[in-house]
């Protein structure tokens, strides 16, 4: 051993980084992040959405990055800029059903299953915040049809008093929403939705049995 | 006397869902299908997007609809005077004229508060009037607005509302002779200046700031005539033609807000002058039942009572068939 390894001062386990190192890979156990295996019984079409969501989101942020460099209007006076708008238009369409099919896909799998009922609840807030970023997308378009969708938006949000202080008619905040707020909020829900699906792994199928116990059933073993 | 102790009743409980990384594996490539997925979705934007485009109907200006319908504008402009526009008797969060929707015993509304402060009367149509220049009619007419009171501004208005409304098409020059006051004078330089295309800046920074990014103004008084409403329900878009979830041209919209949309279409909500706060009630009752279905017994049952998920798993079932009793 040589002296300098003598002197050396170990890390105390009470070192932030060491407990937020701990609890991350407690979180989500090495190897489980972005694991190279699944479950032979994830052998469906309906997987691919979820897939498909993450990818459709990416396109909707990526479009959504190039029309807020040219500005509120540049796509109503440029070709360009209106074939982006009609990029993020479509991609927030798929985005949409992709998520739809995904999420009925989860239900009919009872995906809650196991402890995994905060996975599905952030899947239902994602999609809600979903919703209202692309309503204020639509408010945020500077056309007629932002003119009417916020004229007939402001009475249902009105009349339960959230209208007081999300103000439909204010296309400044509301493209603060839609290109701040909401997206931001997206992506923090979308990642701990993610972390609870690797933390879990996928969801086994109704009422199967782990292969141990499995077998063990076979020979009329008790579970 | 000895007594046997009964047998606990045998209860069946269901068996807990497993853990999944106790199941046989198969490689599977996240990142390979990240990327397909990445590139397919791509694909399929811009084959959208070039085949289809995307709707740009340019938004209605003031000068737009005083040049469509100058007989709307006049009318509505006599209406924000005499206080019967929506926007006048709409209550929070614009004024106090009403108390607003109710859910149930809950005045949500209310309790949202007047936070967006608009007078319609002043705000949307004499302050804009009284920063003309150059117009001594105009002038005089305003100076006699204010020198009366309410009640004589409220008659005048009103009664001048009442005779547009019976004139043939609206028709300012048609109607019959009358009490008005400085109303007419008003209503006409108000056309004026909305057909000049100087009044959105006026509504849009009249609280004061250079950047107008604020429309409440000029959306309020533009949606208190029937221009707009007229334009949009040309297009399928009224509020009981599906409008809310549905844009201009052939474009699928928002058919996510189907739902919140559908309940309008249909009694009570449909006839109910609290619709939007019933609606919007109700709405947020099932979001929340969709959120806690895996606490919800029967609802979290539904899987299993129509089984779809075994075509999902059909290999997975095909090859661990149950055990027979």
């Amino acid at each position: 051993m040589t002296a300098a390894e003598a002197d050396e001062v170990p890390t105390p386990a009470s070192s932030w980084t060491v407990r937020t190192r701990t609890r991350l890979s407690r979180t989500v156990p090495p190897g489980q992040l972005l694991p190279d295996r699944q479950p032979a019984y994830m052998a469906s079409w309906i997987y691919v959405f979820g897939m498909l969501t993450i990818a459709a989101l990416l396109v909707v942020v990526a479009t959504g990055v190039v029309l807020a460099m040219g500005g509120v209007a540049w796509w109503h006076v440029s070709p360009t800029g209106h074939f982006v708008n009609s990029l993020h238009l479509w991609s927030v369409e798929l985005f949409f059903a992709f998520m739809v099919i995904h999420l009925w896909g989860k239900f009919w799998m009872a995906a809650w299953r196991g402890n995994r009922a905060l996975t599905w609840m952030t899947g239902v807030v994602a999609f809600l915040a979903s919703i209202g970023t692309a309503f204020t997308g639509y408010l945020s378009q500077s056309n007629f049809d932002a003119q009417w969708i916020s004229t007939q938006a402001k009475d249902g949000l009105n009349a339960v008093g959230v209208g007081a202080y999300f103000n439909v008619l204010n296309p400044g905040q509301m493209l603060l929403w839609h290109v701040t707020l909401l997206p931001l909020a997206i992506g923090v829900i979308v990642a701990l939705h993610l972390v609870l699906v690797r933390r879990h792994g996928i969801v086994p199928p109704i009422d199967a049995e782990a292969p141990a116990d499995d077998a063990a059933t076979a020979t009329g073993g008790a579970r | 006397m000895t007594t046997t102790a009964a047998a606990p009743p045998t209860v069946r409980r269901r068996p807990r869902t497993p853990d999944s990384h106790t199941f046989p594996t198969r490689p599977y490539d996240l990142v390979k299908e990240l990327v397909v997925a990445l590139v397919v979705v791509a694909l399929l934007t811009v084959g959208l997007a070039a085949a289809f485009s995307s709707p740009d109907e340019k938004a209605i200006t003031l000068s737009d609809w005083a040049a469509a319908a100058p007989n709307d504008v006049v009318a509505t402009a006599a209406g924000e005077l005499a206080g019967t526009t929506t926007s006048a008797g709409y209550g929070p969060p614009y004024n106090t004229a009403a108390d607003g929707q109710m859910l149930g015993p809950l005045p949500l509304q209310k309790w949202g508060g007047v936070r967006i402060p608009v007078n319609s009367a002043q705000d949307l149509v004499v302050t804009p009037l009284s920063r003309v220049t150059g117009d001594a009619a105009l002038s005089a007419a305003l100076a006699t607005w204010t020198a009366a009171t309410p009640d004589q501004q409220t008659a005048w208005a009103s009664a001048y509302s009442d005779a547009l409304s019976k004139a043939p098409n609206g028709d300012p020059t048609a109607v019959a002779t009358g009490d008005y006051g400085p109303v007419p004078t008003m209503s006409q330089a108000f056309l004026t200046l909305a057909a000049s295309g100087g009044l959105e800046g006026m509504l849009a920074s009249s609280s004061g700031t250079f950047y107008g990014s604020d429309q409440t103004r000029p959306l309020l008084l533009l949606s208190d005539g029937s221009y707009l409403e007229d334009q949009a329900r040309a297009r399928h878009l009224g509020g009981d033609q599906w409008g809310m979830m549905n844009e201009t041209g052939n474009y699928p919209g928002q058919p996510w807000m189907w739902l919140y949309t559908f309940w309008y279409q249909i009694p009570p909500f449909s006839t109910s002058d609290n619709a939007d706060a019933l609606v919007w009630g109700l709405m947020m009752l099932l979001t929340l039942l969709l959120l806690l279905v895996p606490f919800l017994p029967g609802l979290r049952s539904i899987p299993r009572w129509i089984p779809l998920h075994r075509a999902i798993w059909r290999q997975w079932y095909r090859e661990h068939p149950r055990p027979r009793a």
